[in-house]
């Protein structure tokens, strides 16, 4: 079962700019929650931060008993081992195949045996669907191979605590379909906890169990996926519906004047109503449910864990 | 990392101090397990291919003009029996761990930085990180102790071809006699002559792997930044060997008694 990551009055900032502040949320385990934010909002900086490889002046992040902040260098590799972590364009090694890529962490965190290896490698290539291209090198396929890629070697050691960064971008929006049914497929059969970064509405809508958005500085909401979609927080409304009128402008944020303006151009009552909620994506036929939405719901319902709901 | 404030001074104490941070975790981590045998056999070896053959075809000419220059001060003070000694210290002590140090920083270092600041740049040495791998252990350790010890092996080489050089220009050009260097070689050149110039080598070797590392693990902005950070790499290893070669040179003339003094 997945690992909870307790976000705690986190605070980062580059020199004298803030990037955001006291952002306090809880992943509960096993459960896919999204981040959202408009570009240059600092997601890829709080997933980093998740993981310890940047330090933020204040707060904590707490895995496992380890502060992936504060904590010594030591005890941060060890709690490293529970993550995988899918980078923007891969990260793969450039030096080495797709397969030795993959096979890295086996071979560097276990002594298993090669054929045992070639086992669990062979694996998670079929999941992310790159068998047939092992000895190819990264240089030589396509940025969606290398973010799939990138995905099976951080699910090589099977973690209990998924990153990824921006899954989607690079891709099509059938390979992201495809993306998003795979990722709510391993949620099912491996229960970790996921963070998936993106500013894809449709993997927003349909893949989490929670949203949380970043703006201004600030994460302006965070809760179960239903209450977003449906939110009537301005920020919230406007990104989820990709339209112009609202408090993000093309530069960070919109000045007053402009917002005033914007007003005045529009004389009617907002008429545009939150979308429907579409369903979440269900695991793929003949895969195990997801024990995650079991445990969300006794939590609501304030019941116990596998008791009858 | 992150720009530090907008004093030049203090930037520049950050960068020492975390230069030094950088070397002190190279040596603790050298003793890590897994050692990483096969990373530091293949960058010796391309550290070693890259500089034997500019190596030996730059201290020829510099022994000989050592031998030349010293020749013809010698000759004019009518100390000609001793340019052999002269000639052969100045090369041993001096310009062969320079020469060594140069091109390790120059061919070696310049490799070195732009391989871990392209590496830097790709995520590579974060994905290296998440994964809990040391890339300082992984990486950065073999390739300052291959340089440290290519630096040691090539000053040997360099010494004696240098030292070959100087002679052959002596003995051919300046008709100067073969015993005349010979004796004053063995006059004032002594065993921890050799020593001194094997542990520059040594110094200079490791100042030179260690700051590509640490300009390569730190390139600012893209790949232009990776470009600068191996100008900067090469210039800042120049600065620091001649200083350290000052340092150096004078503390073992303070405690080492020159023979013949």
């Amino acid at each position: 079962m997945g690992i909870e990551v307790t976000v705690e009055g986190l605070t980062k900032s580059f020199g004298p700019q803030t990037v955001w502040q006291d952002v306090t949320l809880t992943l509960p385990p096993g459960e896919v929650t999204v981040m959202l934010g408009p570009s240059g909002t600092g997601k890829t900086v709080f997933l980093k931060s998740v993981i310890g490889l940047l330090k933020p002046e204040q707060g904590r992040v707490l895995v496992d008993g380890v502060d992936m902040v504060n904590s010594p260098e030591r005890e941060i590799y060890r709690a490293r081992r529970l993550f995988g972590l899918m980078f923007q364009d891969g990260a793969l090694f450039g030096s080495l195949n797709l397969y030795d890529n993959i096979a890295f962490p086996l071979r560097e965190h276990t002594r298993k045996k090669e054929s045992e290896i070639r086992r669990t490698v062979m694996e998670r290539m079929e999941m992310v669907g790159l068998v047939g291209s092992e000895a190819k090198l990264p240089g030589e396929i396509s940025g969606g191979m290398r973010k799939r890629a990138g995905l099976a070697r951080a699910l090589v050691l099977d973690p209990q605590i998924v990153l990824c960064d921006e899954p989607d971008s690079g891709l099509d929006p059938v390979r992201t379909s495809y993306l998003s049914q795979l990722l709510i497929d391993l949620n099912a059969q491996i229960d970790a906890t996921m963070l998936i970064v993106t500013h894809n509405l449709d993997i927003a809508a349909t893949v989490p169990d929670n949203i949380g958005m970043l703006f201004r500085r600030e994460l302006v909401a965070f809760g179960p996926r239903e209450d977003l979609l449906a939110s009537r927080i301005p920020v919230v409304r406007q990104f989820l519906s990709g339209r112009r009128a609202g408090p993000i402008g093309m530069s960070e944020e919109k000045d007053e004047a402009a917002l005033a303006l914007e007003r005045a151009d529009r004389p009617g009552p907002e008429t545009d109503r939150p979308r429907p909620v579409p369903a979440q994506l269900e695991p793929s036929p003949g895969l195990p449910a997801r024990r995650a939405v079991e445990r969300r719901r006794a939590r609501q319902h304030g019941l116990q864990p596998g008791g009858a709901a | 990392m992150s720009a530090v404030g907008g004093n030049p001074v203090a930037g520049a104490l950050a960068h020492a101090g975390r230069l030094f941070a950088l070397g002190a975790t190279t040596v603790r981590d050298t003793f890590r397990r897994p050692f990483q045998v096969r990373e530091l056999i293949e960058q010796f070896w391309f550290l070693a291919s890259v500089t034997i053959l500019p190596a030996a075809l730059v201290s020829i000419p510099f022994g000989a003009v050592i031998s030349l220059q010293v020749g013809s001060l010698a000759q004019q003070l009518g100390a000609q029996s001793f340019t052999g000694g002269a000639s052969v210290l100045a090369v041993i002590q001096q310009a062969s761990p320079l020469i060594v140090a140069l091109l390790i920083a120059g061919a070696g270092g310049s490799a070195i930085c732009a391989d871990l600041g392209s590496r830097k740049i790709r995520e590579e040495l974060d994905a290296m990180e998440v994964m809990g791998v040391s890339p300082v252990q992984r990486l950065v350790v073999p390739r300052v102790l291959a340089a440290t010890a290519v630096a040691v092996l090539l000053n040997g080489l360099v010494s004696v071809v240098g030292t070959l050089g100087g002679y052959f220009f002596n003995v051919l050009l300046q008709h100067g006699t073969p015993g005349a260097y010979l004796s004053s070689f063995s006059a004032l050149a002594q065993l921890p002559d050799l020593y001194i110039s094997e542990f520059k080598a040594l110094v200079f070797g490791f100042i030179a792997g260690l700051v590509a590392a640490y300009r390569g693990l730190n390139p600012r902005g893209g790949p232009k930044g990776v470009g600068d950070a191996v100008n900067q790499a090469v210039v800042i290893t120049f600065l620091l060997l001649f200083l350290v070669n000052v340092v150096l040179t004078a503390v073992y003339l303070r405690i080492v008694p020159q023979k013949g003094a």
